[in-house]
């Protein structure tokens, strides 16, 4: 048998100062980039916000600076380039300049580079324009994407659990829902509906993992193998460790294959989806728990199903 | 179900319907009766290419032209009737007032206004001292039939067009009360494409207006009834585009809609590419009048408020055929004939959003994501037989049978694959060990308990199996609401992500469980590796 972890007797509920205050920072990172993000302050992709992205594929390399130039010229000095290194690709992302401003500006670029670039022929890969008013929709459905995920949430666990652990659970729940938002915020990567998509999933994953520690909290306390609250939490941290690690790990290898093999449109998604496996086990094992701990206090009632 | 051979027989005979099902997706090699029966995935925009637009109507726009039609057409009229119009104005949704000296003028122009504008409500406005005014505003029927006209004949007009343009499997959707989708998967002529739906291609034939000074025009004194249009014309040698101001009357004398067919010709000198045009019986008789009375008069003949040229009608035309020449390429003269001939939207739409993917993206982007696929499943196979052994095994056994149920029911329900998509078959494969991790967990503490092989199974199966469901239900609930709200690409991942993990629930619980039965069945298992 090849264990990870064995009979580990770690004192998960003594080290909640410590995580405690490592996920209030996460969490307070989140709410501000949260905060940022309606500011309209935070790299948003312009699926949410509206704007342009041309992917285009040059025969011969190309000099950025002469690009950034010639985009000035023509009015759009904001634009924001990438290079991909090596395939001669250009990334050029232009932001939907106001509310009104719904014209389309991808084609008259593209001309521009065409005749601007003779002696360097280009394929336009992909273009996505996305006017303000779509962006704006399409945020909209995301909030009620994530307020009903949410809800369905929070009415599951309450249906599964008693009320302090369906709260405890969902509170593990947007804890790293903030922490992966904040951290992409910090950071400064761009946030998309794919970005989205990856939270919806991560909550709905992270959740499992808690689900899994909760489900054997229970049956511990009705076995009354500790004598107080806590005692019961570290013992079931502690048994159930080794299949929190494995099965995080089975999509962690998947989620980074995804990362390293998937290409670059699914790379903040990838990221995302890897970030949020880490901080979802972490939190189903230092906070959700002990959110229960300090609201239920040391008794040892039974759990109902 | 209890019995082995039962569950046996029921893996065996879903996984033959889902090879016979899924067969066609992956290859076309096979006999036509079989391969053409059966559903298939599709591919996304994103996997295979192609344009994704959507449209905003501009009904108001729709609605204010139309009045303005009106309002045009009423001023002719007041004028053939010798009524002075004073004033004119705009007024609300579809309705517009002139103004007509003191005296009976306004109410002789109400009551023949009326007779001429049944689709209108004319009424008399204020009277005052120094003129009164008389109202008129389209009836709400008019307008609401403008209102569903503009987005249902809309959608009829564009897959018009698009047929004719040649696109495979287009799908052209009204959204709501104002918007169209139009999808057209594998174009390649992608900035073509987008104008050829996008164009109104209203043909109007409008006299020019020689008898008024251009350049007072041009300073801001157009006359009542004129408007400046330009012509644009590039020159093919620095191919310079410039635009050239004509001064032409506002009222149509013909427009597009009777136009019977439209080709493209190839004239002799220069072999410049132009469109010949032929009207039905009612347009070949307003044309044959039309040119009648204007003869050595200028004819412009204009397009979306393009004029493209302007020549002088020579004598009469009686045939109902009409030509129209410009600096056109081959292809922009076809595009030209195609919109002719397919009418013009009753509404200029707006293009709102525009996701246009070339072919050879897609084409990697499938690459990278199958290559990513196949990584990460061998990954998570390898790791499960190294952790689990045998048992890991029995897993990554059943973890082909779910991918294999999987992709087949994707064929089943014609479920369109995208990027996201392989994202989630990824993401599916690495969640649906899982299930298997926490069973072969639980049995493992069972066997440090000094339980049987056997039971240590049976007992690992049953008390692990509400974890694993709650573990499905909270993937799902997200899943289905990503379904519920995405968009296509996202939809997709949603898709494989809550097909997969439902049918792990079937895989993970009895795929396996036979297995360890089976081996049980003939002499209870003394160990068991994992």
């Amino acid at each position: 048998m090849i264990e990870l972890v064995k009979n580990t007797k770690i004192d998960f509920m003594g080290l909640k100062k410590y995580a405690f205050s490592f996920s209030a920072i996460l969490v307070i990172l989140g709410i501000v980039g949260t905060v940022q993000i309606y500011r309209g302050k935070a790299n948003l992709g312009i699926d949410l916000a509206g704007g342009t992205e041309i992917q285009i594929k040059f025969q011969k390399p190309f000099a950025m600076d002469q690009i950034r130039a010639l985009l000035a010229q023509a009015g759009h000095g904001d634009a924001s380039l990438q290079q991909v290194s090596g395939e001669n690709i250009l990334f050029l992302k232009l932001r939907a300049v106001g509310k009104q401003d719904e014209k389309m500006v991808a084609e008259p670029v593209v001309s521009l580079l065409r005749q601007s670039l003779p002696g360097n022929p280009f394929l336009v890969e992909s273009v996505s324009e996305i006017g303000p008013a779509i962006g704006h929709k399409l945020r909209q459905d995301a909030e009620l994407a994530m307020l009903i995920s949410a809800l369905a949430i929070i009415i599951y666990l309450a249906w599964r659990f008693e009320f302090k652990f369906g709260v405890a659970a969902a509170i593990a729940t947007f804890h790293d829902i903030f922490a992966i938002v904040g951290i992409f915020w910090i950071l400064g990567i761009e946030m998309d509906l794919l970005f989205i998509t990856a939270l919806l999933t991560i909550g709905g994953y992270s959740l499992t993992d808690t689900v899994v520690v909760f489900d054997r909290i229970r049956e511990n306390i009705r076995l009354r193998k500790m004598k107080t609250f806590s005692g019961t939490i570290n013992l079931s941290v502690n048994e159930v460790l080794s299949r929190t690690i494995v099965t995080s790990m089975t999509v962690f290898i998947a989620v980074i294959t995804l990362l390293v093999f998937g290409g670059l449109v699914l790379h903040n998604f990838a990221l995302a989806l890897a970030m949020g496996i880490v901080v979802g086990t972490y939190s189903s094992i230092f906070v959700a728990s002990p959110v229960v701990a300090l609201w239920r206090g040391e008794k040892m009632t039974e759990v109902k199903r | 179900m209890k019995s082995i051979t039962g569950r046996i027989t029921l893996i065996a005979l879903l996984t033959a319907v889902s090879i016979i099902v899924l067969l066609p997706s992956l290859t076309d090699r096979l006999p036509a009766g079989w391969k053409d029966r059966m559903p298939k995935i599709n591919l996304g925009l994103d996997l295979q290419g192609g344009v994704f637009l959507r449209l905003a109507v501009e009904i108001d726009k729709a609605i204010e032209n139309t009045s303005m039609r009106y309002a045009d057409d009423a001023r002719a009229v007041c004028r053939e009737k010798a009524l002075p119009v004073l004033a004119f104005q705009k007024i609300g949704e579809g309705g517009f007032s002139l103004r007509f000296p003191p005296g009976d003028f306004a109410t002789r122009a109400q009551a023949i206004l009326k007779d001429e504008f049944p689709s209108l409500d004319v009424s008399l406005g204020e009277v005052k001292a120094d003129g009164a005014t008389v109202i008129a505003r389209m009836k709400p029927g008019e307008i609401q039939a403008i209102r569903t006209n503009a987005v249902v004949q809309g959608v009829e007009t564009i897959r018009n067009r698009i047929d004719q343009f040649g696109v495979r499997e287009p799908q052209i959707i009204a959204e709501g009360e104002d918007r169209i989708v139009v999808q057209l998967p594998g174009v390649k002529d992608q900035q073509r494409a987008i104008e050829l739906v996008g164009k109104t291609a209203l043909l109007e034939f409008k006299l020019v207006d020689e008898g008024a000074s251009l350049e007072e025009a041009l300073k801001g004194n157009v006359p009542e009834e004129d408007q400046v249009l330009y012509q644009k014309s590039v020159d093919p040698q620095s191919s310079r585009a410039t635009k050239t101001p004509i001064l032409v009357k506002k009222r149509a004398l013909l427009t597009g809609d009777t136009i019977k067919t439209a080709k493209v010709n190839f004239g002799n000198q220069g072999g410049g590419a132009h469109v010949s045009l032929s009207f039905d019986t009612r347009g070949a008789k307003v044309f044959d009048r039309v040119t009648a009375e204007n003869v050595k008069r200028r004819l412009a003949i204009v397009l979306d408020d393009t004029v493209y040229s302007a020549p002088v009608i020579q004598e009469r035309i009686s045939g109902g055929e009409a030509q129209i020449t410009g600096s056109f390429t081959p292809e922009e003269a076809s595009d030209l004939a195609i919109v002719l001939r397919a009418g013009s939207l009753p509404a200029p739409v707006k293009v709102i959003q525009n996701v246009s993917i070339g072919p050879s993206l897609g084409l990697d982007s499938i690459h990278k994501g199958v290559r990513a696929a196949l990584i990460g499943a061998v990954l998570v196979v390898l790791f499960m037989a190294f952790y689990y052994r045998f048992a890991g095994m029995v897993a990554d056994f059943a973890l082909v049978f779910n991918i294999l149920f999987l992709l087949s029911g994707m064929a089943a329900f014609s479920a369109t694959l995208t990027l996201p998509g392989i994202a989630g078959i990824i993401l599916a494969i690495g969640m649906a060990v899982d299930s298997n991790v926490l069973i072969f967990e639980r049995i493992r503490e069972e066997i440090r308990a000094k339980k049987s092989v056997r039971a240590a199974i049976d007992a690992g199966y049953e008390k692990a199996f509400w974890t694993v469901v709650d573990s499905h239900v909270t993937t799902l609930i997200t899943a289905v609401i990503l379904f519920q709200f995405g968009t296509g690409p996202i939809k997709g991942f949603a898709v494989t992500l809550s097909m997969g993990v439902a049918i792990n629930l079937f895989t993970a619980l009895v795929c396996t469980k036979v297995v360890f039965d089976y081996l049980n069945a003939k002499k209870p298992m003394q160990a068991l590796s994992i």
